[in-house]
């Protein structure tokens, strides 16, 4: 049936002379849907809805996006889903989340990796931070790993999860310290973990730079090291890097979120998308409505999102191959 | 008093037309099987980004505040609750309804939801600082001990026998393992790709709840021809009045129990409605009409559920933490108009802040006038032929099972274990303890792997769960409820006679 109605729609548009060549020209015809694997209200759901806002404007898409949540397993659900049920006719895409993806596929049990999709652009990017409690006597990463070399294994400090940015990034300081840390993953993701620090029911956190930004604007929480490359100069200028406190640490754990497509989308239509939503992305009400949320932005295009996939892949198969 | 200064806000025209606006469609989504308070606000969201900061709040607490009390309609004329939080209301605002006294039902929860969400509110209010102390003291070991509690009530809620009860609510607390575990990710009986996610709990809610009545309906059919005649009373909403103010003991459990469990971060909206039901029956000189179309069910429940509403948001506003879903979906209507709740929110933003609980105040009012004003309309529902009444709840709990996720594997779900439900049902299992067996399931095996990690790295599992005076408060509270439970089985068991028990079983079949 489906087969049918391309085969007439094709027909037709031969008829009428204005076809192009590949039969993808007027992509999209119809409004298009976006798959967030993560709960409505959710960060990621939250800048989805924002950063797709404008593409019904003429000089995006002009068709707007709908947002379509599938919640569960960490995310396990929707990538599920969109890599073996979606179908790949450009009017499906999906968001992602490194390095959560590739980790749950490199940990298995899912029917997902890197190579079932095709990435578009890169909208944003969240460091992870080291939180500590407002009171805590903490104040440089130096002093938590000096504590954590006196009680080995004492250390509490709570993340979003296992596979995900912030157990990555507790991974990559118990290399980089060498030393052996209590990571307790918090069933009720980003939020439950912050509030374990702030409540005072672990000894420190990694967490989100946007959440911990407003956590430190409330007096709740200090931050004391960014698990990226370079500072935060938006939000977290004066907070050093792991890399500047002494401690070999990459942005492999920062949250990077994007638009895909299900492997098997036509070529054309990748190109198209490839080539409108970054510069939907940078539109100034989506950069200001961005901003005004604490969600750091970091637009990147395909073919850069592409490297970044690739790297990820190796370090995370390299840090995960110990567990 | 500061809120009084900022309540002539609520009355500017636009605002006032969004705060309208959110209330009936808040009364419309929450009757809605499916829609919970958190689908019908995240709904709303992309409105708000076209207005200002302020009204968009208003907008979204309006509907807040009202889907929440309007989950009471489908619960208590369909046997559908609406959300987690409306399950108790079930229990006997459909025995009500079925007795032809859905208006009177619906007027009592409309009444107690607005009586118990003003005093929520009104804790909001005055005593934020203090509550948000409250919302922090609740670490993995005593949420941990909080879900052992909530066990202990399945044995006693709704249900033929207490052993029946447990039972029901062992197969919940199963079905809550099947997915991806929420700690360590591990796989559990996943059987089949659609609970590759694990049971979402509305999906079975609406299946255990719906699907029993509507096999039983179609079954009935032509049958029985009186089926179709059920006169339904009119009720005087005066009456109403009077009746929800002479149960005083139900109206304040349920407006204390849910303003307390409501401030727990995670827990608390979904089980509020129960706790504070089982307890008024407990404390209740009348507890054996409970389940039997008895005012005070209705009441404790709703008052519960509402009072919630107003505590659930002082994690949130007061620390920047969503203390639950609705919560978090707030939070991103704030953000993005750049506004982050703390301490320094009532300070830095006051008529945005206070604009807001204004308008939660006035919502109460409202939701509670437009409810009484569709209690009498709806009522009438009753009187609709079983066959085609069967229908539309069959296509209402289709179209809820699936908007939730836009997955057809939850209407498989819910399709499963509605069928079950119906052959369990005729031996005397009900729902409701299944139910909380499924939501109480995660709540506490998650609390207790965390605090079992948390504690391994510093003082001790038994150290950790079993020092400090909120764990043992909870502990004792657990012992006395068992204790309660197995001394009313015995009493009930030395009185029972013969010609009763068969009675019972007789009505059973």
């Amino acid at each position: 049936m489906k087969k049918w109605i391309a085969g007439a729609a094709l027909a037709l548009a031969t008829m009428t002379g204005t076809a192009y060549a590949d039969g993808h020209g007027d992509y999209p015809e119809r409004p298009i849907m976006m798959m967030v694997s993560y709960g409505a209200g959710g960060a990621t759901d939250f800048q989805a809805r924002i950063v797709t806002m404008t593409a019904g404007n003429e000089d995006a898409l002009g068709m707007p996006i709908a947002i379509v949540n599938r919640p569960g397993a960490g995310g396990r659900v929707g990538w599920n889903w969109f890599a073996t049920e979606a179908e790949a006719d450009g009017y499906t895409l999906g968001a992602y989340n490194i390095p959560h993806f590739v980790a749950q596929s490199i940990e298995g049990g899912v029917s997902y990796s890197s190579d079932s999709f095709e990435p578009i652009a890169n909208w944003g990017a969240d460091p992870a931070v080291f939180v500590v409690g407002a009171d805590s006597d903490f104040n440089s990463m130096a002093d938590v790993v000096d504590y954590a070399k006196a009680n080995p294994g004492g250390l509490t400090f709570s993340g979003a999860g296992l596979f995900v940015g912030h157990h990555i990034a507790a991974l990559q300081l118990e290399k980089a310290a060498g030393v052996k840390l209590a990571y307790i993953p918090n069933n009720a993701g980003g939020a439950g973990a912050m509030r374990a620090v702030i409540a005072g029911e672990v000894l420190g956190g990694v967490n989100n730079l946007s959440d911990a930004f407003r956590a430190q604007a409330a007096g709740n929480v200090k931050i004391l090291g960014v698990f990226d490359l370079e500072r935060n100069a938006e939000f977290l200028p004066d907070v050093p890097t792991m890399m500047e406190q002494g401690f070999e640490i990459d942005n492999a754990s920062v949250n990077f979120r994007g638009v895909m497509v299900p492997k098997g989308t036509p070529q054309p239509i990748i190109d198209k998308l490839a080539a409108t939503v970054p510069a939907m992305f940078e539109n100034g009400r989506v950069q200001s409505r961005m901003a005004a949320g604490g969600s750091p932005m970091q637009i990147m295009t395909r073919d850069e999102v592409l490297a970044m996939w690739a790297a990820r892949q190796e370090t995370l198969e390299e840090l995960l191959a110990g567990l | 008093m500061e809120f009084l200064f900022y309540m002539g806000d609520v009355f500017t025209p636009i605002n006032f037309g969004l705060l309208l606006l959110g209330t009936i469609g808040g009364l419309i989504l929450g009757a809605t099987p499916g829609l919970s308070p958190t689908m019908a606000v995240a709904l709303l969201i992309p409105f708000t980004f076209q207005l200002e900061p302020q009204q968009g709040l208003i907008l979204l607490g309006a509907a807040y505040t009202s889907t929440v009390a309007g989950g009471a309609v489908s619960a208590i004329l369909l046997k559908i609750p609406g959300a987690p939080a409306n399950i108790a209301t079930t229990l006997d605002g459909h025995t009500m309804a079925t007795k032809g006294e859905g208006a009177k039902a619906l007027q009592l929860s409309f009444i107690a939801s607005a009586i118990g969400g003003l005093f929520g509110v009104f804790l909001l209010i005055f005593l934020t600082p203090v509550l948000a102390q409250w919302a922090l003291a609740f670490g993995p070991s005593h949420l941990f001990w909080l879900a052992i509690l909530g066990v202990t009530v399945i044995g006693t809620l709704d249900s033929s026998s207490v052993v029946k009860g447990l039972l029901s609510g062992c197969i919940g607390l199963w079905l809550a393992t099947i997915g991806f575990d929420d700690i360590m990710g591990a796989q559990r009986f996943i059987f089949h790709p659609a609970v590759s996610g694990g049971i979402n709990v509305i999906p079975a809610l609406i299946g255990l709840f719906a699907i029993p009545q509507v096999i039983t309906m179609f079954t009935k059919g032509r049958s029985s021809d009186d089926a179709e005649i059920i006169s339904v009373k009119k009720h005087p909403i005066r009456l109403a009045f009077v009746e929800v103010f002479k149960r005083k003991t139900a109206l304040a459990i349920g407006t204390i129990t849910g303003s307390i469990i409501g401030l727990i971060p995670g827990v608390g909206g979904q089980i509020a409605g129960l706790v504070a039901y089982d307890q008024s029956k407990k404390f209740s000189k009348e507890s054996e009409k409970f389940g039997t179309g008895h005012s005070e069910g209705v009441i404790a429940a709703e008052s519960a559920n509402n009072a919630m509403v107003g505590p659930s948001l002082v994690p949130l506003l007061t620390l920047s933490i969503p203390g639950s879903p609705t919560a978090a979906v707030l939070l991103g209507g704030l953000l993005i108009h750049g506004i982050f709740p703390g301490p320094d929110l009532f300070l830095n933003y006051p008529q945005v802040a206070w604009t807001f609980i204004d308008s939660m105040l006035i919502g109460q009012l409202l939701m509670c006038i437009f409810g009484l004003y569709i209690a009498g309309l709806a009522a009438s529902v009753a009187r609709v032929p079983h066959a085609v009444m069967a229908a539309i709840v069959l296509g209402l709990a289709v179209f809820g099972s699936y908007s939730v996720q836009n997955s057809m594997g939850d209407v498989y779900v819910m399709a499963t274990l509605g069928l079950a439900m119906y052959f369990l049902e005729r031996f005397g299992f009900s729902a409701a303890p299944l139910v909380l067996g499924l939501i109480l399931g995660p709540i506490a095996e998650a609390n207790f792997i965390q605090g079992s990690m948390i504690a391994n790295a510093t003082v001790g599992t038994g150290t950790y769960f079993f020092t400090g005076w909120l764990n043992w408060l909870l502990i004792l509270i657990v012992v006395a409820s068992i204790c309660y439970s197995v001394w009313m089985e015995i009493m009930a068991r030395r009185y029972t006679t013969k010609d009763d028990a068969v009675a019972k079983e007789e009505a059973l079949s």
